[in-house]
C-alpha cells in the first residue's frame, strides 16, 4: 500500500526446478535413508508373525474392524490407546529436539514429501535425462520424442504411486489377501477408493507439486521457524570466505577475490531452486545437496571445502571476526536440547515401563448401583457385578474367578453353574457376577464392605484382582 | 537459473514490526486457481446439497441428500442384518434360548433396549421395581420366574381388561375391613409378621393364626407360601396357569415385600385391599403401540437373566 509503485503482478507462475545430479556423503546419506525408509513402508505388511490359529499372522496390522492393533509381539487395545498418545507426544518432542538442534533435518532427510520427491526425479533423470536435457525439453516444442520421455516418465510415476498407495492399504488388513483381491476385482470399495486416492497424491505431490508442498502447504516449515535460535544447525554459505565471487581466470589471480567461483553448482543441485549464498531461507529444507556440489568443486579448484557448510547463524559472526570454527557439539548440546532430550527419554522410558507391566489378564469390575443392593427371599444380601474379561490370547482360555479369603461373600455367575468363565480368543466378555452375603452376616448388615475379586488364568495361572465395595443392607 | 530470492529489486509491503519487514511476492498462480475452484466448488455444493434458506424451509439439492435420509437408512440397514436373528427369535424355543449362545446373546442386548423402553417406567431402569411394582431381580416371583411363564406375562399382563388370560384375572387382594375388627386386625398383622420372622406380639399372632387360616389361606396357602407355591404343588409344575388358576396371592413368609412389611403397611393392606394392574403388551392387545412376538421373548430373556431366573 505504501510501496511507491504496484507491483507488476499480483501472482506468478511456479519457476520449474530442474535439480542437477550431485555426488557427495550427504546425497549418499540420503540414498541411504531413502532405501530405508521406503524399504520399511513397502515390507512391512509382508512380514509375517505367528500368534495363533485364530489370530492373524500379519506382524503389523492396524484391525479397524475389530479394533486391534497388532505390532509384532504387541497387541493393543482401544483402552489402550495411550500408548498412541504417547508415541505421538515422543514423536513431537522428538521434532522439537532435531529441529532445535540440527534445524531442518526431518524435512532434508526423512519427511516422505522429501523421500518421494527424490524418488520421483530419480525416474525423472532417469527418463528424460540431467539437468540441461530436462531444462531443453521443458522448453521444447512437443514432439513424438517429448511425449514418448513424458509419457515413460508418468508411467512409471504412476507405478510407484500405485505401489505407495497399495502398500497403504495393506497396512489394514491381510496383505496377502487383499493382494489377490485387489487383483481380482473383489476387494472392498473403500479398499479401492483409498488406494486411488493415495496414488493420485503421491503422483501429484511428488511428480508435480514438489517444492511448491513444503513452501506453501506444510506447516510444519512455519512452526519450526519459531524453534530455531542461533545455535541451530542449519546450511549457509562462508559469505567472508566466498565474497567477491567471481569466475576462475587462469591468469593472475585477483588477490581480493573470494573462494567462490559463482560456477551455480550449489543453485543447480538445489531441489527448491533457491541460491543458499543469499544467506538461510523460508525454502531451505537443509538437504545438504549444495554442500556436496561446493565441495565437489572445491576439490576441483584446489580450494579447502567447507565453503557451503552446516553452519550455525552465531558461527557467522564469529568467523568473520576470525575466530576459529566452533564445534559441533558445542551447538547441540545446549540446555534446550538437553531438556527435550531428557522429556523424550521420560516419555519413551514411561511407555516401555507400562508395556511391561502390563498384565496378561485384563478384568474390570463394575458394580452395578441401580440398586446397590437387593434382598432375596431368604432374607440373603445380593450385589450385582458387571465383570469385563479380556483375553488376548490366540486360542480360548478358561478364567477361574473367586473372591479374597476370609470373606464371608459368596459368588456367583450369572448363566454358569461354577465360577469358571471361558473368553474366546482375542476377545472380551461381560458377565454378570452375584456377590452374595448371608442374612445377618457382618456383610450383610455393614454399609460398605470392602472385598477382592480375583481372577486366574488357569491355562498359566497367571493372577490379578480388582478392589471393589459390596454394600450391604445400610440401616 | 534465476530465483525468487536473488531479485534484490522484490518490494516489501511498507510494514515494519521491530525492523522486520514483509515481502510483497507475488502469490503462486496455482494458488489463485485453488481460491477460484473452492468458489465454484461453493456454488455447486449449494445446489447440490441443502442450503438455500425459504420461507417455510431450505432449498432440498439436486442430490437430494438429507442426514434424516441417512440415519433412517442406516437404522434400515441394521434392522436387515437384524432380520434373521429376529425372525428366529420370534419363533424360538423359549425354554431351549439359552442353549444358542448367539441368539441369546442378540435377545439379551434386544430385551434390554425393549424393557428400558418400555418397562422401566414402572419396574425402574434397574429392573429393581418401587412399591407395588415387583423387582424383577430377585428369586421371588409372583406369577413365576420361567422363561414362558415371564413371556406370558409380558403378553397378557395382570388384572387388565384387555386380554381374558391375564393373570389373576378376578383374583385380588380385597379389603377386610368389613370383616376383621380393629383388634382382629391388629392380631393377623401379628400372625403375617411372625411367619416372615419379624418382630411381633407372640399373643396376638397366636390369636390371628385362626383368623389367617379362616379368612386368608384360602388364597396364600395354610403356610402364607402365596399362591404360586401352592398350583407348583398341586397342579403340573410346568404349566403355564393362564385361567386365573392363581391369584396372585403373595409368599407372606419371605424377606420380600411388594408393598411393605412394617405394621403400618401390612394393616393398610389388609384394611384397603390391593390389586395390582400391569397391561397387557401383546400386538394382539394393543393395536400399533404393542409388542411383537420377538420383542416379546426378547424382553423375557432379559428379565430371566437379572439375576431371578428360574
Amino acid at each position: 500500500m505504501s510501496s511507491p509503485e504496484a507491483p507488476e503482478q499480483l501472482y506468478a507462475a511456479r519457476e520449474p526446478v530442474f535439480p542437477r545430479r550431485v555426488k557427495g556423503k550427504f546425497r549418499n546419506l540420503k540414498w541411504l535413508i531413502m532405501i530405508i525408509t521406503l524399504g520399511i513402508y513397502y515390507l512391512t505388511p509382508w512380514i509375517r508373525w505367528d500368534r495363533g490359529p485364530e489370530l492373524p499372522d500379519q506382524a503389523v496390522l492396524v484391525d479397524l474392524a475389530s479394533r486391534r492393533f497388532f505390532f509384532f509381539w504387541i497387541e493393543i487395545w482401544p483402552h489402550e490407546f495411550y500408548f498412541v498418545a504417547g508415541l505421538l507426544i515422543m514423536a513431537g518432542l522428538g521434532l522439537f529436539l532435531f529441529t532445535s538442534a540440527l534445524g531442518r533435518v526431518w524435512c532434508g532427510y526423512a519427511c516422505p514429501q522429501t523421500v518421494w520427491t527424490d524418488l520421483f526425479i530419480l525416474v525423472e533423470r532417469w527418463v528424460e535425462g540431467d539437468r540441461n536435457a530436462r531444462v531443453r525439453l521443458w522448453n521444447a516444442k512437443w514432439s513424438a520424442n517429448k511425449a514418448r520421455l513424458r509419457l515413460t516418465k508418468w508411467v512409471l510415476w504412476a507405478f510407484i504411486a500405485l505401489a505407495t498407495g497399495g502398500a497403504w492399504v495393506f497396512y489394514f488388513t491381510d496383505a496377502p489377501t487383499l493382494l489377490v483381491n485387489l487383483v481380482n476385482g473383489s476387494a472392498h470399495p473403500i479398499a479401492y477408493t483409498t488406494l486411488f486416492i493415495l496414488t493420485a497424491t503421491t503422483f501429484f505431490f511428488g511428480g508435480i507439486a514438489r517444492e511448491q508442498v513444503c513452501i506453501y502447504a506444510c506447516p510444519w516449515p512455519r512452526i519450526q521457524a519459531a524453534m530455531m535460535d542461533e545455535d541451530t544447525i542449519t546450511i549457509g554459505y562462508r559469505h567472508w570466505r566466498g565474497e567477491p565471487r567471481g569466475k576462475l581466470k587462469k591468469q593472475a589471480v585477483d588477490t581480493n577475490q573470494g573462494d567462490c567461483i559463482d560456477c551455480m553448482a550449489c543453485v543447480n543441485v538445489c531441489p527448491m531452486g533457491i541460491d543458499i549464498r543469499n544467506g538461510q531461507q523460508m525454502e531451505c529444507i537443509t538437504c545438504g545437496l549444495c554442500i556436496d556440489a561446493c565441495d565437489e568443486m572445491m576439490d576441483k579448484i584446489g580450494k579447502p571445502r567447507g565453503l557451503v557448510d552446516y553452519l550455525a547463524l552465531k558461527d557467522e559472526e564469529s568467523e568473520t571476526q576470525g575466530k576459529p570454527t566452533i564445534p559441533v557439539l558445542k551447538h547441540i548440546l545446549r540446555p534446550r536440547t538437553i531438556l527435550y532430550t531428557a522429556l523424550w527419554s521420560i516419555v519413551g522410558f514411561a511407555l516401555v515401563f507400562a508395556l511391561f507391566i502390563r498384565s496378561d489378564i485384563d478384568m474390570t469390575v463394575s458394580p452395578v448401583r441401580n440398586p446397590t443392593f437387593i434382598v432375596k427371599s431368604d432374607g440373603t444380601i445380593r450385589n450385582v457385578y458387571e465383570v469385563r474379561l479380556r483375553n488376548k490370547h490366540g486360542e480360548a482360555r478358561p478364567f477361574g474367578l473367586a473372591l479374597n479369603n476370609g470373606s464371608e461373600l459368596n459368588l456367583d455367575v450369572e448363566g454358569s453353574e461354577g465360577t469358571i468363565i471361558t473368553v474366546n480368543a482375542d476377545e472380551m466378555k461381560n458377565v454378570r457376577v452375584y456377590v452374595e452375603a448371608p442374612a445377618g452376616s457382618e456383610a450383610a448388615s455393614s454399609e460398605r464392605v470392602p472385598f477382592t475379586f480375583w481372577v486366574t488364568d488357569l491355562t498359566n495361572q497367571e493372577r490379578a484382582s480388582v478392589d471393589t465395595i459390596f454394600n450391604g443392607r445400610n440401616n | 537459473m534465476s530465483t525468487r530470492n536473488d531479485k534484490k529489486e522484490v518490494e516489501t509491503t511498507g510494514h515494519s514490526w521491530d525492523g522486520i519487514e514483509e515481502y510483497n511476492n507475488p502469490l503462486p498462480r496455482w494458488w489463485v486457481w485453488v481460491f477460484y475452484a473452492c468458489i465454484a466448488w461453493g456454488v455447486w455444493y449449494t445446489v447440490a446439497y441443502p442450503a438455500w434458506p425459504g420461507l417455510k424451509e431450505a432449498t432440498a439439492g439436486y442430490l437430494g441428500f438429507s442426514t434424516r435420509a441417512r440415519v433412517a437408512n442406516e437404522m434400515a440397514a441394521v434392522d436387515a442384518a437384524n432380520a434373521d436373528m429376529v425372525a428366529a427369535l420370534e419363533t424360538v424355543d423359549l425354554a431351549a434360548l439359552k442353549d444358542d449362545e448367539n441368539l441369546h446373546g442378540f435377545a439379551v442386548n434386544m430385551g434390554s433396549a425393549v424393557f428400558k423402553a418400555n418397562c422401566s417406567q414402572c419396574h425402574g431402569s434397574g429392573a429393581a421395581g418401587a412399591k407395588g411394582y415387583p423387582a424383577l431381580i430377585d428369586d421371588d416371583w409372583i406369577w413365576g420366574g420361567r422363561i414362558d411363564e415371564i413371556a406370558f406375562t409380558v403378553t397378557n399382563g395382570i388384572r387388565n381388561e384387555q386380554s381374558f388370560s391375564a393373570r389373576g384375572y378376578g383374583g385380588v387382594m380385597p379389603s377386610f375391613a368389613d370383616v376383621f375388627s380393629g383388634e382382629e386386625t391388629s392380631a393377623v398383622v401379628a400372625y403375617v409378621r411372625g411367619i416372615s420372622g419379624q418382630e411381633h406380639d407372640a399373643a396376638l399372632a397366636a390369636e390371628g393364626e385362626t383368623l389367617f387360616l379362616d379368612n386368608c389361606a384360602s388364597c396364600h396357602g395354610d403356610a402364607g407360601m402365596g399362591s404360586l407355591a401352592a398350583t407348583r404343588e398341586y397342579e403340573d409344575p410346568t404349566a403355564l396357569y393362564p385361567d386365573g388358576e392363581m391369584t396372585g396371592a403373595l409368599n407372606l413368609t419371605d424377606a420380600i415385600w411388594l408393598y411393605g412389611g412394617d405394621e403400618a403397611t401390612i394393616t393398610e393392606t389388609l384394611v384397603k385391599g390391593r390389586a395390582g394392574v400391569m397391561p397387557a403388551w401383546s400386538e394382539e392387545f394393543r393395536p400399533g403401540s404393542g409388542l411383537s412376538a420377538a420383542e416379546i421373548n426378547a424382553v423375557a430373556a432379559y428379565v430371566h437373566q437379572l439375576g431371578g431366573g428360574q
